[in-house]
C-alpha cells in the first residue's frame, strides 16, 4: 500500500509534474492563481527537477509562447494556468495544437470575469473547447495528480501529438488538503517514456513549424488534427489501464460510471461535483431509486460512441453543467450530449441543469432536487430543456 | 505537383522558392540602365532581394519574385526605376 500524505491539491499536482521530469517550465502566475507553479519554482530552485529550466515570463501569453518554443525544440514542457490567464493564452493555444506540439498544462478551473470571481466553474476551459487541445477533467486531487503523467503519455504519442489540458476544479480541489499518494519517481519513470518527437527545431537541421497554408491545403491540416484526436480516443483508455497496472489506481478512461448499468436517470457531470453526486447516489440507491452517474473524463476528444453506449437504456439523461453558452441558455455538456444522440435510434429526453457557477456550493439537497425533477419529467415530459437549478429568483 | 503534407505545417527550409510570388505583382518595375549611377540604394531597399547586381556593376530585377511594391522606384535618387501597370 502506497503511503498517503496530507497535502494541498496544488502540491499534489506540482509534485506529479516534477516526477514527469519536465525540461522547461515557463510560468506567470496571474491572479487568481494556485500554488502549482509556486511549488514547482521551489522544486526547481532546490535542484529537485534535474536540469529543468524554470522561466519566469512576463505574462500568460508569454508563458504559452515559451512553452511552444521549448516544446518545438524537443523539450518536455509544463505550466499551469487558470481563468483569465488561460483566456490571455487563447490565440497561442491554436498555434500549439496547429503545430502539433504536445504541451501539457494543468488548468485550475475558475470562473471568468466580469463580474470578478476567483471561484470555480468550468467556463475558462470550456471557452477554449475548439482550440484543438485535449481536455481531461479530474474529480479529486489524487486523480488530478495521476492525470499528469497520463496526459504526457497520451499527447506525446506520435499518432496524436496534440497539446493537453489536465483540468481540475480551482479552489475546491486546488486549495483543499487531502490525503494523497504522491507519485513515485521510479513508477513514473516506468510508466512514462522520455519525450522523443519526430520533428524538432534544430539549427543543424532547420525546419519551419506552422508554415503558411493556402486555401488548397488548410482543411487538410485541420483534418490531420482531427485524426490525432481520434487516435487519442483509444489512447486515453489504454493509458488509464497502463496507469492502473503500474500504480494500481483507475478513474475511468474516456468516461466512468457509478450505478450506471441499470440506471433510469443518468446524471452526467465532470470535475469535483462527482464526489458529491456519488454520495447522494449511495443514499438514493438505498431508497431503491434507479439513479446513476456518467462521469465525463475526456471532454476533448468527445467520447460520442462511449456515451451513446452508456446511456442507451436510460429513461432520462440529465447533464449538469458548470458552464453556460449565453444566448443558448445551456451548458456545454448538455449541448454536446444532445448532439451525440441525434441521428441515432436513441430517443431519450435530455434535461439540462446548470449549477455551481462562480463557485456557488452544490449541496447534496440540490442533487436530490434535480433527481426529483427528473423523475417528474419522465412522467410528464420536459417543459424547460435547460435551466439554472440554483438561481436565486429573489435577487432578480 | 502534390506531395504529402507533414503534420503541424512543418516544412524544410527553402520551400518558398517554389512559390513564385512575382505573380502577385500589379505594377512592374522597369529599370533604365542609362540613368543609373550604381549607388545601390535600390538593392538595399528591396524587401524581396530581387535587385541583383550584374558583373558590370549595374542591376537587373528578378521578376520571378518581385512583388511590384515599388520601394526601389521610390528610393532611387535618379528616377531610374519606373513602375508600369502590368497587363497579364
Ligand atoms: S518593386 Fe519591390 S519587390 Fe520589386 S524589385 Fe522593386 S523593391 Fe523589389
Ligand atoms: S537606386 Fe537608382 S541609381 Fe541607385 S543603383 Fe538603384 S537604380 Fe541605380
Amino acid at each position: 500500500m502506497s503511503k498517503l500524505t496530507v497535502v494541498e491539491g496544488s502540491y499534489a499536482v506540482a509534485h506529479a509534474a516534477k516526477v514527469c521530469r519536465p525540461d522547461v517550465i515557463p510560468a506567470y502566475p496571474i491572479t487568481p492563481q494556485t500554488h502549482i507553479v509556486e511549488e514547482l519554482s521551489k522544486f526547481a530552485a532546490n535542484g529537485e527537477i534535474g536540469a529543468c529550466e524554470y522561466i519566469t515570463v512576463e505574462s500568460e501569453f508569454s508563458a504559452i509562447s515559451a512553452l511552444i518554443g521549448a516544446c518545438a525544440a524537443g523539450a518536455r514542457t509544463y505550466s499551469a494556468t487558470t481563468s483569465q490567464g488561460l483566456a490571455l493564452m487563447h490565440e497561442v493555444l491554436f498555434n500549439a495544437s496547429g503545430m502539433r506540439l504536445p504541451l501539457v498544462m494543468t488548468v485550475a478551473n475558475r470562473a471568468m470575469s466580469a463580474p470578478l470571481s476567483i471561484w470555480n466553474d468550468h467556463q475558462d476551459s470550456i471557452a477554449q473547447r475548439d482550440t484543438g487541445w485535449i481536455q481531461l477533467y479530474a474529480e479529486d486531487p489524487q486523480e488530478a495528480a495521476d492525470m499528469t503523467p497520463q496526459v504526457y503519455k497520451i499527447c506525446e504519442d506520435n499518432k496524436i501529438m496534440l497539446p493537453a489540458m489536465a483540468c481540475f476544479d480551482g479552489f475546491i480541489l486546488t486549495h483543499v488538503y487531502e490525503p494523497v499518494v504522491l507519485l513515485e519517481q521510479d513508477l513514473t519513470d516506468e510508466f512514462l517514456p522520455p519525450f522523443a518527437p519526430e520533428h524538432i527545431l534544430d539549427p543543424s537541421n532547420p525546419k519551419t513549424f506552422g508554415a503558411f497554408a493556402d486555401p488548397g491545403v488548410y482543411s487538410e491540416f485541420r483534418y490531420m488534427q482531427e485524426l490525432g484526436m481520434s487516435a487519442a480516443l483509444k489512447k486515453i483508455e489504454t493509458v488509464a489501464d497502463e496507469f492502473n497496472e503500474i500504480y494500481g489506481r483507475y478513474y475511468g478512461g474516456l468516461i466512468d460510471g457509478y450505478y450506471l448499468d441499470d440506471a433510469e436517470i443518468v446524471l452526467v457531470a465532470m470535475g469535483s461535483v462527482i464526489g458529491t453526486i456519488k454520495d447522494v447516489l449511495d443514499e438514493l440507491r438505498a431508497e431503491g431509486k434507479k439513479v446513476g452517474l456518467l462521469k465525463i473524463r475526456s471532454f476533448r476528444p468527445f467520447p460520442t460512441d462511449a456515451i451513446r453506449n452508456a446511456v442507451k437504456n436510460a429513461a432520462i439523461i440529465v447533464p449538469l453543467d458548470k458552464s453556460i453558452s449565453i444566448g443558448k441558455y445551456e451548458g456545454a455538456l448538455c449541448t454536446e450530449i444532445k448532439a451525440s444522440l441525434y441521428n441515432t435510434k436513441i430517443d431519450i429526453p435530455v434535461l439540462g441543469y446548470m449549477f455551481g457557477h462562480g463557485g456557488r456550493d452544490i449541496p447534496p439537497e440540490r442533487i436530490k432536487k434535480i433527481v426529483s425533477e427528473a423523475e417528474k419529467a419522465i412522467v410528464n415530459g420536459i417543459t424547460i430543456e435547460s435551466s439554472y437549478v440554483d438561481l436565486r429568483e429573489e435577487l432578480l | 505537383m502534390s506531395s504529402k503534407l507533414c503534420i503541424g505545417g512543418i516544412v524544410e527550409p527553402g520551400s518558398t522558392v517554389i512559390n513564385k510570388t512575382g505573380s502577385w505583382r500589379t505594377f512592374k518595375p522597369i529599370y533604365q540602365k542609362e540613368k543609373c549611377i550604381k549607388c545601390g540604394i535600390c538593392e538595399l531597399s528591396c524587401p524581396e532581394n530581387c535587385i541583383i547586381k550584374t558583373e558590370d556593376g549595374y542591376y537587373e530585377i528578378d521578376y520571378d519574385y518581385c512583388k511590384g511594391c515599388g520601394i526601389c522606384s521610390n528610393e532611387c535618387p535618379r528616377e531610374t526605376i519606373e513602375m508600369v501597370l502590368e497587363e497579364k
